[in-house]
Parts: C-alpha cells; sequence; structure tokens
C-alpha cells in the first residue's frame, strides 16, 4: 500500500496537470470526493490499533486539508483563466463608429439668429414678428419716407402684380415696419427686437434678393443715444465673444434722427487691417438712431414724452463674420457639404 | 460724387493728408468709398515732342520718330500710332520707365530698329479705358518735364457717399463747406461777381407753374463759339468727376453744377419758338429726349416749354429739340429753383436719374441761382466769348428757412449728455447757422441751403455730428423690470428645431419666391400670389408650399453627389384668398430622400419610406404633448402618390400633409427615387396642452398578445379603435409588433399581431379577468372587422 506522502504527491501531481475547470472538477472527485482516494484512507484508520489511530488521524486530515489548498488554489487559477479567455473573445473594436442616426443641423443664419434673440432677450428684449408681405404704409410712409421720396430709391422694392392684395402691397424690405406694429399693439415702455427675411431687388456677389435682418427698437420716458450706443457695443462684444472697439459714424435713415452707422473692429484681423476690412480695420455692422418723431406719432405715441431708439442690422452679415463664411450666396444654396459643417445647434 | 481733391482745396484750406482728410469726412457722416490718385501708379513718362517721323524701312505700320525732351539729346523711337508726326507734344516713356500692369520700358530693337523708349497712350499710362493712337498734349505742354506732375496725375480724385438728405452737400461748394466746417477753415471759393451786360437781348419768359418753380432766372448770351475746345484744366476736372466733356457750352453748365451744385440748362436760342414756359405737362403731350428716346408725358410733371411744344423734362433732362450744337451762337441759360416735391420720382417714372435730377429731388439752394447765372456766363464767355444780356427773373417770395428751437434739456436728454454750450454754439456757427442764445437753449436759424434741417433732433443731430458721435458716452439704459406674456402653449423654437437636427435633418433656408412652373406642377389648383417686378422668371411667384424649395434643394443635393437628403425648413407661405388679400402661415416642412440611415456598419442598408418620416412627424406632433389627437386620414393630394399620402389633423382642424412624391413627377423632375415630404402648419401642429399629471398604477401589468388577420383594407387605426373600446378602460397600451401579408396568409388578408397591456389602479388583476378582456377584444374584432384568431 502506498504511503501518505506517496499519495498527497500523485494528488498535488494530478491538481497540477488539470488544466481546465472540468478536469479539475474530477481531479477534486478523485481525490477528495466521498469515495475519493484520501477519504478511503479515513475509512482504513479501523484496522490500526486504538492507540495510533489518532496519530494517523490526525496525519490524513492534514494530507487532506493540504490537498484541499491546492485544489483551491488551482480552481482559483482555472477561473481566473477562465474569465480572462471569455473576455478575450467578447473584446470588441471600440473605434468602429456608433450606429443610428446622426444630428444634423441648424442652418448658419438661424443658429446666429437665435443667438442674437437670445442675448437680447437675456436683456429684457422681446421677440415680435411681422409679415413678409407689407404694405406701403407700414413698410414706407409710417416710418417717415412719403411717396416720391429719394430714400425710397435705396430700396430697390419687390411690388406685388395689381389686383391680388391691397394696393402698392410690396415684399417688405427691411424688418423696421415692425416697429411700426410694436408701437401700435403696445404701450410704452417698450423693448422688442423682430427678425425676419427680408427682400430687395439686388442680386450679385454680394447680395441676395431675399436677406435677413433684425430690427431692435426700445421707446421708453428717457431713451438717449448714450444707451444706444451701450447697447449695441454690449451686443457686438456680447455676440463675438470678445472686445471689440465701436465706432458710430453719422447716417440718414427717414425714420431716425440722429441717425448713425456703426462699424466694429475687424473681428478677423483685431483693426490692423486686412482683406476683409478692406485695409480699414473697420467692419460695417449695422445702422440705428433715435426713433424719429414723426414715427412716435404716426403710432400715437407722444413724442415730447417718449423716446426712442431702433436699430436693424444683418443677421446673414454677422453669421458670416461669426462662421468665417466669405460668400453670402452659399447661405442661400443649400448645399449639404456647406450645412453640415453647422452640427448641432 | 466724385471729385479731385485740388478742387476741393481751392475751395476750402486743407492742410491734412488725403487719408485723414477721408477719415474725418466719413466719421462727420460722408463716408469717403475711394480716394486714389487720379492716374495708376507708373513713372519715367515725360512731356517730349516728335521733331521728326519716318517711314520704317521694314514695316509699313511703324513710324521711325525722333524725340526730344528739351536738355538732353533727342532718342530714337519706334512708334506704331497712326497720329504719331512731327510736331505734336507726347507721353515719352523713357528707358527704365514703370508703366501701369508692371510694364517696363527698355532699350530694344524693333523690326532692325532701335528704340528707346515708348511713346504712350491714354490707355496705357492708365488714364482712359480706351484710346485711339497715341496722346497728345498741348502745344505748350513744357518739354522734359514729368508728366505725373504736368497732368497733376497724382492729385487724389476722392469718391463721397453722399445721403439722400444732403443734397446741398453734392457740389464741390457744399463739401467745401463741410471741411470748413469740420476743419475749422475759411472758405475760399472763386469770388463770383456779376458779369457786364454787354448785350441788350432777353427772351420771354412765363412760368405758369410758380409753386413747382418759384424761381427761374434766364440770359441770353449772343455771338458766342461753340466750337472752341473746352480747355484741358476744365476737360480734366469734368472727367475726374465723371462727367465727359461734350462741347464748351455744355461743359459750363455741368462745370458749375457740379462746382455749385445748381444745374441749369442751356437752350440753342435760334430753334426756340416764341417764349419759353415753365408749366405741367399736358395729358398725351410727348417729349424727345437728349438722350434720344420719346416719353409720353403726364399732367403731373414739369416740363419746360417754348410756344408750340415741351422742350425739357423740368429738372431732369433736356429735349432733344433745343440741344446746344457745335454751331449755336446764341444761347439761353436758364437756372431755376424746382421744388423737390416738383421733382421727386417724376425721372424715376421715365427710368431717368440725372445729375440734375437727383440733386433737385433732394434740394437745391433756392437761394442759388443768382451766383450760379453769373459763375456761368463768366466762364462761357471766357470759353466761347460773346456777349451777355440782362438776367431775366421770374420769381415769387419764397420763405426763408423757419427758425428752430434747441432747448438744453432736450439736447442733454436726447443725447444722454450734457454737452458745453460753447461748443454746440461753435458747431452751429461752423455750419453757417445762425444761432441766438435764449435761457432755455438756443434759437437756430439753417441757412437757406439746409433742406434737412426742419425738427429739434435735426438739430441735436448736428451739434453731435461736428463735435463728434465719438464724444457720446456709453450709458446702460434703465429698463423696468416687467414680466411679459409667455404662453406655455408656444413650443420653445430651439425645441422644436432640435427635434429634427436630433433626427439628422438639416436646415435650409430657400428663397420665398419660386419657380411658377415647378410650383404649378405641384399644386394646381393653388393660387399664387406674383411678383409685379421679379429678379428672374424663375423667381416670380410667392410659394404656397415649402415642398418647392425643399425638392429644389434636394435635386440640385443629389447633382451634387450628396445622395442621402434630409432637409427641413422653417417659413412663410402665402396664400390668395378670395377677399382680395394674402395669408401669410408659417410652416415647417421637410424632405427626405435616399437610405434610412447613414450608410455604416452593421445596418442594411435601406431606402427610407413612409413610415420612417412618420417618426419624424410623430416626433413633433408629440411636442404637443397631445400626439393622440392627431389623425393621420388617408386622402390624396395631387403631387403625392395617392396610396401613400396622408392629411393630418388635430381636433379635426387640417394641419398638414405628409406623403410619398408621385411616381409622375419623380420622373418629371429627373429624381433617382421617390422622396417624401411633410408640411405641417407650424402653429396649429405644435401648439401645446399643458400637461396634466394623473396618478400612477403601482399594481403589476398583464400583458396579452394576439395575432388576427383581417381584411387588407382594415387600416390599422380602425383597428385599434374597436380593439380600445372594446377592451375597456383597464387598458393601459395597445403596441402593434408585427404587421404581415403574403405567403402563409390567405389572399387579401393581412396579419396583425399586438400585445394588450392591461392593469389596474387599485388592485393586482387576475389572470382570468385579462383573459375574459381579450375574447372580448377577439370577439368584437370578429364580429364588427371579420377578424381571424391566429393560433
Amino acid at each position: 500500500m502506498e504511503s501518505l506522502s506517496e499519495l498527497t504527491e500523485r494528488a498535488r501531481a494530478d491538481i497540477t496537470a488539470s488544466a481546465d475547470l472540468t478536469r479539475h472538477d474530477e481531479v477534486r472527485v478523485h481525490w477528495r470526493g466521498k469515495k475519493g482516494l484520501l477519504t478511503e484512507q479515513l475509512k482504513s484508520l479501523g484496522g490500526l490499533p486504538a492507540a495510533e489511530r489518532p496519530a494517523a488521524g490526525q496525519r490524513i486530515n492534514e494530507a487532506k486539508s493540504r490537498v484541499q489548498v491546492q485544489l483551491d488554489e488551482r480552481r482559483g487559477l482555472l477561473e481566473h483563466d477562465a474569465v480572462e479567455r471569455t473576455l478575450s473573445a467578447g473584446r470588441i473594436d471600440i473605434t468602429l463608429e456608433g450606429r443610428g442616426e446622426q444630428s444634423g443641423g441648424l442652418h448658419p443664419v438661424t443658429r446666429a439668429r437665435l443667438r442674437i434673440e437670445k442675448l437680447f432677450s437675456d436683456v429684457g428684449f422681446t421677440v415680435a414678428q411681422g409679415p413678409e408681405i407689407e404694405d406701403d404704409f407700414h413698410n414706407f410712409t409710417a416710418l417717415n419716407v412719403p411717396e416720391n421720396h429719394p430714400a425710397r430709391a435705396m430700396h430697390d422694392t419687390f411690388y406685388l402684380e395689381p389686383g391680388q392684395a391691397g394696393e402698392g402691397t410690396l415684399l417688405r424690405t427691411h424688418t423696421s415696419p415692425v416697429q411700426i406694429r410694436a408701437l401700435r399693439a403696445g404701450k410704452p415702455p417698450l423693448a422688442v427686437i423682430a427678425p425676419g427675411r427680408v427682400y430687395r431687388i439686388d442680386s450679385d456677389a454680394t447680395h441676395t434678393p431675399m436677406f435677413h435682418q433684425i430690427e431692435g427698437l426700445l421707446v421708453d420716458t428717457d431713451v438717449s443715444f448714450a444707451q444706444l450706443k451701450s447697447i449695441l457695443h454690449g451686443f457686438m462684444e456680447a455676440f463675438f465673444e470678445r472686445d471689440l472697439a465701436m465706432r458710430l459714424r453719422p447716417s440718414y435713415f427717414p425714420f431716425t434722427e440722429p441717425s448713425a452707422e456703426v462699424d466694429i473692429s475687424c473681428v478677423e484681423c483685431g483693426g490692423k487691417g486686412c482683406r476683409l476690412c478692406k485695409h480699414t480695420g473697420w467692419i460695417e455692422v449695422l445702422g440705428c438712431g433715435m426713433v424719429h418723431p414723426n414715427v412716435l406719432a404716426s403710432c400715437d405715441v407722444d413724442p415730447d414724452r417718449y423716446t426712442g431708439y431702433a436699430f436693424g442690422m444683418g443677421i446673414d452679415r454677422l453669421a458670416m463674420l461669426r462662421y468665417g463664411v466669405n460668400d453670402l450666396r452659399l447661405f442661400f444654396e443649400n448645399d449639404l457639404r456647406f450645412l453640415r459643417q453647422f452640427r448641432g445647434g | 460724387m466724385k471729385l479731385p481733391l485740388s478742387w476741393l482745396k481751392e475751395w476750402v484750406g486743407i492742410s491734412l493728408p488725403p487719408a485723414e482728410l477721408s477719415s474725418r469726412l466719413t466719421l462727420a457722416g460722408f463716408e469717403v468709398e475711394s480716394c486714389a490718385a487720379a492716374a495708376p501708379p507708373f513713372s519715367g513718362v515725360v512731356v517730349a515732342q516728335i521733331s521728326e517721323a519716318m517711314q520704317h524701312p521694314q514695316a509699313d505700320k511703324l513710324r521711325v520718330c525722333t524725340v526730344t525732351t528739351g536738355a538732353a539729346s533727342p532718342v530714337q523711337i519706334v512708334c506704331g500710332a497712326a497720329n504719331a508726326r512731327a510736331g505734336i507734344k507726347v507721353a515719352l516713356a523713357q528707358v527704365g520707365a514703370l508703366l501701369p500692369g508692371d510694364l517696363s520700358i527698355k532699350a530694344a530693337k524693333l523690326r532692325g530698329v532701335e528704340s528707346a523708349g515708348m511713346l504712350c497712350s491714354s490707355r496705357e499710362l492708365g488714364l482712359a479705358a480706351t484710346s485711339e493712337g497715341i496722346l497728345e498734349l498741348p502745344a505748350d505742354a513744357p518739354l522734359g518735364v514729368s508728366l505725373r506732375d504736368y497732368l497733376d496725375l497724382d492729385d487724389p480724385v476722392i469718391e463721397v457717399s453722399i445721403y439722400p438728405n444732403r443734397g446741398d452737400a453734392m457740389s464741390v461748394q457744399g463739401l467745401a463747406r463741410e471741411v470748413s466746417a469740420l476743419l475749422q477753415q475759411p472758405l475760399t471759393g472763386p469770388a463770383i461777381t456779376p458779369v457786364a451786360v454787354t448785350s441788350a437781348a432777353t427772351h420771354a419768359v412765363c412760368v405758369d407753374a410758380p409753386t413747382a418753380a418759384p424761381r427761374l432766372l434766364s440770359r441770353v448770351i449772343v455771338g458766342i463759339d461753340n466750337t472752341r475746345a473746352t480747355p484741358d484744366w476744365m476737360q480734366e476736372r469734368l472727367r475726374r468727376s465723371g462727367l465727359r466733356p461734350i462741347s464748351p457750352v455744355v461743359d459750363v453748365t455741368n462745370y458749375v453744377m457740379l462746382e455749385l451744385g445748381q444745374p441749369m440748362h442751356a437752350y440753342d436760342r435760334a430753334r426756340l419758338t416764341g417764349e419759353m414756359r415753365v408749366r405741367m405737362a399736358k395729358s398725351g403731350e410727348s417729349l424727345e429726349l437728349l438722350d434720344g428716346r420719346t416719353i409720353e408725358l403726364q399732367p403731373d410733371v414739369l416740363v419746360i416749354a417754348d410756344s408750340e411744344r415741351a422742350i425739357g423734362l423740368a429738372g431732369v433732362m433736356g429735349g432733344n429739340g433745343t440741344a446746344i450744337s457745335e454751331t449755336a451762337t446764341e444761347v439761353l441759360l436758364e437756372v431755376a429753383y424746382f421744388t423737390p416735391d416738383a421733382i421727386a420720382g417724376r425721372g424715376r417714372r421715365y427710368g431717368l436719374q440725372t445729375d440734375a435730377s437727383q440733386r433737385f429731388e433732394r434740394g437745391v439752394d433756392p437761394q442759388g441761382q443768382g451766383a450760379a447765372i453769373e459763375r456761368a456766363t463768366q466762364l462761357l464767355i471766357e470759353l466761347c466769348g460773346g456777349s451777355a444780356g440782362p438776367v431775366t427773373r421770374n420769381e415769387e417770395t419764397i420763405a426763408p428757412r423757419a427758425t428752430l428751437t434747441l432747448r438744453r434739456a432736450k439736447l442733454a436728454r436726447l443725447v444722454g449728455t450734457a454737452l458745453p454750450d460753447a461748443e454746440v454754439e461753435a458747431a452751429f456757427r461752423a455750419l453757417q447757422m445762425q444761432v441766438t442764445a435764449t435761457p432755455e437753449g438756443w434759437q437756430v436759424t439753417p441757412p437757406s441751403w439746409r433742406f434737412d434741417i426742419a425738427i429739434e433732433p435735426d438739430l441735436v443731430e448736428e451739434a453731435i455730428r461736428v463735435i463728434g458721435y465719438d464724444r457720446v458716452p456709453e450709458t446702460p439704459a434703465l429698463f423696468p423690470q416687467r414680466f411679459r406674456s409667455r404662453p406655455e402653449s408656444v413650443i420653445d423654437e430651439r425645441v422644436m428645431l432640435g427635434t429634427l437636427v436630433d433626427r439628422g435633418y438639416q436646415e435650409a433656408l430657400n428663397y420665398a419666391f419660386v419657380d411658377p412652373v415647378l410650383q404649378q406642377q405641384l399644386f394646381p389648383d393653388a393660387s399664387a400670389v406674383r411678383l409685379a417686378n421679379p429678379i428672374a422668371a424663375d423667381l416670380a411667384v410667392m410659394r404656397v408650399s415649402l415642398w418647392p424649395g425643399l425638392l429644389k434643394c434636394a435635386l440640385e443635393n443629389q447633382r451634387r453627389q450628396q445622395e442621402r437628403v434630409r432637409l427641413f425648413e422653417l417659413g412663410a407661405v402665402f396664400l390668395r384668398e378670395a377677399a382680395g388679400t394674402v395669408s401669410e402661415l408659417r410652416r415647417i416642412a421637410g424632405v427626405v430622400l435616399g437610405s434610412r440611415l447613414p450608410e455604416q456598419w452593421g445596418t442594411r442598408s435601406e431606402s427610407t419610406d413612409f413610415f420612417d418620416l412618420k417618426a419624424d412627424v410623430t416626433a413633433i406632433l408629440n411636442l404637443s404633448n397631445q400626439g393622440e389627437v392627431f389623425e393621420f386620414a388617408p386622402e390624396s393630394l395631387s403631387c403625392l402618390h395617392p396610396g401613400r399620402a396622408a392629411r393630418l389633423r388635430r381636433d379635426g382642424q387640417d394641419v398638414g400633409w405628409l406623403g410619398e412624391l408621385h411616381p409622375a413627377l419623380v420622373q418629371t423632375l429627373g429624381l433617382p427615387c421617390a422622396p417624401l415630404l411633410f408640411e405641417l402648419e407650424l402653429l396649429a401642429a405644435t401648439a401645446q396642452a399643458l400637461p396634466k399629471a394623473a396618478p400612477i398604477s403601482r399594481f403589476p401589468q398583464v400583458r396579452r398578445d394576439l395575432s388576427v388577420t383581417v381584411p387588407q383594407g382594415v387600416s390599422l387605426s380602425t383597428l385599434k379603435g374597436r380593439a380600445t373600446v372594446a377592451a375597456g378602460s383597464l387598458l393601459r397600451d395597445l403596441r402593434v409588433f408585427d404587421v404581415y401579408q403574403g405567403q402563409g396568409i390567405e389572399t387579401g388578408r393581412k396579419s396583425i399581431a399586438f400585445g394588450l397591456i392591461f392593469q389596474d389602479n387599485h388592485r393586482t388583476l387576475k389572470d382570468d379577468e385579462a383573459d375574459r378582456l381579450v375574447s372580448a377584444v377577439a370577439a368584437d374584432l370578429l364580429q364588427h372587422l371579420d377578424a381571424k384568431i391566429r393560433e
């Protein structure tokens, strides 16, 4: 009969040789099972003299626990290997693209418009809208541009064929008519901005027959030119997220007095002079002024009690400057290769 | 307006460099659009004379010229110009000269003959766009002098844009007045004094429309010689101001207009019949204009006439019949003040915008006619000789400019800061306004030429314009805090746009005018708004739907090899109503073409179809928080596939369409496959119902699946409607998980499988309750829809 030490040595060898969990289990049953070889050893104790039994029993039990430790260790190892193998087999190429739809994007002009609306809403302006087919009264007359006024020649106006709507119906040439509608609809204090599409007969490298403007109007008891300067400078810096120099030049709009054109320091070169600013260091961004008393009066607002400022700017122009678009016409070609550069929004 | 700086300098002292002057003018509201030397840069060109010109021995068209420049020894130049001949003064580009276009002049041999330079044409020197032959200089041109100096070609020409309210500044004198005010420099223009009257000749003038022509000065000048050449200095000033020299008489009238801002007209007196009349045109009267066109006049148009016919469109353009010819010897000068109202818009009506009409409709100084007629007479006699008759004056009393009050408080309030009194007064005085201080501010009378100063804010602008807009501080406004109405039913635009963006759409922006042909193809019954003056035939009608624009985008993108198109647009459409009005509706629409998903691994490439689009539309509708109230009705629209179109209704109201483009149109438009389209009325489709929370059940739900076949014509919404009613109040959801027709299903029938989910708010449902409910549904479908239960 084999000695106990021979048996445990054989068991160790079996355990070490078990290559997977199935084999490991067989080995365990073989040695430590109810009918395992070591268990059998205990049964053989009965054949020993009583005096030797405790010592022999202890030796066998020690051998059993040694084998058990070896089994456990081996099992741990094999289990770990098994997990490793599973993980390795389940490895995926995480550089493959995610499945499903990709998000589209807003048009850059809309993106700029929403940004402008948000900035002005933050300081208390409400967003108003007016019709794109306007009448002569709102587009011109109420804005202090009577018939035959030379300023009408500044706007090459699209008219509707007669007989379809009222006389002199036209496509609005600017968003300024919304000033009239806002003043007639509400009472001062009033602060509105009105974004929208406007139309002029003009089509070349820097003009499209339809474009976008945003009109601003603030009327209250003590609105001043200094406040106009302040809001415009604040807006420009907020929109472009940078410090900018701003200057106002006297200008002429029939519906404001005094009037001004506004230049900001070039967003491309910072004012040093480049192609974008035609080497002047300045970029013209909008027209503005103090609401003409005739305009207030035409809306039943007392020009002695109230003053106001108004401004109008080209959204397309601001979008071009903000997003580095160098050709206005790109905005209306709707080329997906262009539009896809404006994801999300 | 364009003018050479030297001319302006004759009228006002300017010591600033041109760039700085430009900047000062620009910041005072006279934007200098350009300021450049009269000729492009060139060097090494001098005044020379051809002393001898011989035929080139080898070439018919070339001449060999001996050219002298005075001091140095003569040079030999080969020249191809026909006018190269002995005796004339010319512009010689010497060896080493650099001409415009980076042309450098070297000594060369032309057909074997040495040529040490080049005789230049106006075009080669950049003085004119075209020219014939070489430039011939006056006989008194000094030899050897640099041509740039001789012709003053380094004199900058400035181009100033003038706003329509500043007609007074459309002249050398007018701009000089501005410069004088801005730079505080005195005006130095030529003295204009009455010319000696040496003839008794007069011409009878009747002004029948004194309101329109309150002042008209006229004068006869006899014995002129219009065959003489206008002197170079005047020709050059006219040319550099953008006018073409014509003949001495015409040139003088143009010169004085540019100089003083007063348009005037010279008539060949021999071609007038009887007296000159200023009257309104007669209905049906016609007039042949200087430009050769004959126009028909309307009775609100002011004309100059003789006793027989209209001879000029007053303040706009003269007539052909009385134009000054070379042989004219007696001239009738007419210098008028026509009111802006009498001229405004008249020229434009005939497609005319002339130097005269621009000035008259903006306002010409009503006190300026006297100086202008004397200045013109003086120049005319200088140029053409002749004797001046006395000035005939037809005039009404012209009210002087009204005195305006400027309140100091109003000035400070409107500007937002107090300006020093002394500066304000100095600004007005610099602009030649009369100023009287009062306790509250000032009484200000503008000069006669300032048509733009009519109300108090006009004075405010003038004060800060001269003082400087940069002197106005930036002061934040104090605007009252007030809550404004923000209806929760109106969906935030960003959220709505974001819904489509999240689903892969790019936003498009199209013109609101579209191709009438395309629109007609899509919407043959629609009544579109037509433009009276479209920019192009294919942009002639206003859109009745966003689809024409979007389809065009889809088509163009296909041509750009973009196979997968998902575009939407938010914008107005314009519908003509029976009542003679136009309604403008805001809509949101989209077009989808190509594969369901962007090309990618792991999914099968399938074409997008109606149900993909329906999901996109449903996503928008669900923003209303009432997605379930929308009905997709199987109706037809001529531009959509009759079996794949749905009209959308919300509570019975039409709110939009979706569907697949009609196959016939797919073919007509040349699309590779059928695009899917949707269009929704923005407000009606998205108005949000205020959410109202209901209790949720804490008890488990029970699901039973049912699979039935029904006749093909039974729509899911019908089946769903019946099942929902039959299942009763415990039904929480009905989910269709399979729709099938084909093999294994009886022809003419389709199989629909759906799950019914039941739940009670107060207890756990028993299995047999759920079974009973399902049986009820099955029985109802069997009875009403001819359904058969599949096992």
